[in-house]
């Protein structure tokens, strides 16, 4: 909890959990855990949070950053949880998988958010 | 004798500094050629920035990484360096990255102090170097009128919907228009002549780099907003950002594809595509050829090339 507040900058006890930004989030749909449930896991402490899949899926779009009622810069929450799991060492990106064509502003964006 | 001032038209506007970024120089040339043209038209020089450096992309969200930070400051200092204090962006991933750590190390001192420190080859950055994406230039400083006035081949009603994606919108702190309802990019394209398409979808993400990690889910995000605009009735969409053009065009020509699976697809060019063809620009200048789905059918229906 403390390492996410200090990686984010971000004050997490002021999400009450309206869940504004999990109904407007456009990779809800993909994630294991929606975004207001990821901010309640982090309040918690509960570090079963690290093993989401959620700030994975998050592409940085900041539609719930512009929308939460409470100013909780989300998607900076979602960098830290991914920090913390990247700075251990690991990494999901498997750059054998990448498909082939795209683009470089694709690849610098997808390594950035999947290195440390 | 010359006298400069009895021909005010022809005394060369001051150049503005312009950061290109990789795809301008890659896969979205013809965004560059055409923004170059355009404000050739309109009287404005876009100059590229010296030994630019990538942007970095992304911007980093993490409180404590500086590093990442370094590339965006660095082509800073080349503004400074060149005496100016304004720097023209069209890329609109560029756009973000610059703007918001420019803002990042203006709002703290020690910030930018551990910044220069690190960077002890380079003069210090200073600070107040003003990151701006073009459409903000055309519409704060050239202005719509202007160049509706200096249209030469209007849009004649070509029915285009205006993406805007997520990088010039949000955060609010940097984006260029109202996050939730944005409309500069309405306003130059009914200033050419062109319909613009209004949408529901136009400030959502298409999926970015998931592209790389986890394709099927730019091509959902690809397939929700490329069926809305023609579902709006647009002909063509037109873009900033490089990343979303590509991945509306490369997720739509997909085989599997449900997108393309019952209609034809929809065409997505870069504003200063459009921009260039209506100031006159010729048709075979702008790189319509480059694009995967040719928008000169519907350009040539209205004898636009």
């Amino acid at each position: 909890m403390a390492k996410v507040e200090e990686l984010s900058g971000e004050n997490l006890y002021a999400c009450y959990q309206c869940g504004k930004c999990a109904a407007g989030c456009l990779f809800a749909d993909h994630m294991d855990l929606l975004p207001n449930q990821v901010l309640r896991l982090v309040q918690l402490s509960d570090e079963s949070v690290l093993s989401s899949r959620a700030p994975w899926v998050c592409a940085s779009c900041l539609a719930c950053e512009v929308r939460c009622p409470k100013g909780v810069d989300i998607a900076k929450v979602m960098e830290a949880l991914r920090l913390l799991v990247l700075r251990t060492g690991e990494t999901g990106l498997r750059l054998w998988e990448i498909p082939s064509g795209v683009p470089q502003i694709a690849l610098v964006g997808a390594t950035r958010k999947h290195t440390p | 004798m010359p006298n400069v001032a009895r021909h005010p038209s022809r005394v060369t506007r001051h150049a503005l500094p312009y950061f290109p970024g990789c795809a301008l120089k890659d896969q979205a040339g013809h965004f560059e050629a055409s923004a170059m043209a355009a404000m050739e038209a309109l009287g404005w020089e876009l100059s590229e920035l010296p030994r630019w450096n990538c942007c970095g992309t992304v911007y980093s969200l993490a409180s404590d990484d500086l590093m990442r930070h370094l590339g965006p400051v660095r082509n800073l200092v080349r503004v400074q360096e060149l005496g100016e204090s304004r720097l023209i962006t069209l890329c609109a991933m560029c756009y973000n990255t610059l703007r918001r750590s420019s803002q990042f190390v203006g709002a703290d001192p020690e910030r930018l102090e551990r910044i220069n420190a690190f960077m002890d080859e380079e003069p210090d950055y200073q600070g107040g170097v003003e990151v701006l994406h073009l459409l903000q230039f055309l519409r704060d400083e050239v202005g719509f009128e202007e160049i509706a006035a200096k249209v030469k081949r209007p849009l004649d009603g070509l029915r285009v919907a205006p993406y805007y994606g997520c990088m010039l919108l949000r955060p609010r702190e940097v984006g260029i228009d109202a996050p939730d309802s944005p409309g500069v990019m309405e306003g130059l394209l009914s200033a050419l002549g062109a319909e613009p398409v209004d949408f529901p979808q136009k400030a959502e993400c298409c999926g970015a780099y998931l592209t790389v990690t986890d394709p099927e889910i730019a091509r959902e995000r690809v397939e929700g907003i490329v069926s809305a605009a023609r579902r709006a009735g647009a002909e063509i969409i037109a873009t900033s950002c490089p990343l979303c053009q590509f991945n509306l065009e490369h997720h739509q020509a997909d085989d599997a594809s449900p997108v393309t699976r019952h209609a034809s697809p929809v065409t997505v060019v870069y504003f200063t595509q459009l921009l260039a063809l209506a100031l006159g620009v010729p048709g075979d200048k702008l790189g319509f050829e480059r694009l995967r789905f040719d928008p000169r059918p519907h350009l040539a229906e209205r004898e636009l090339v």
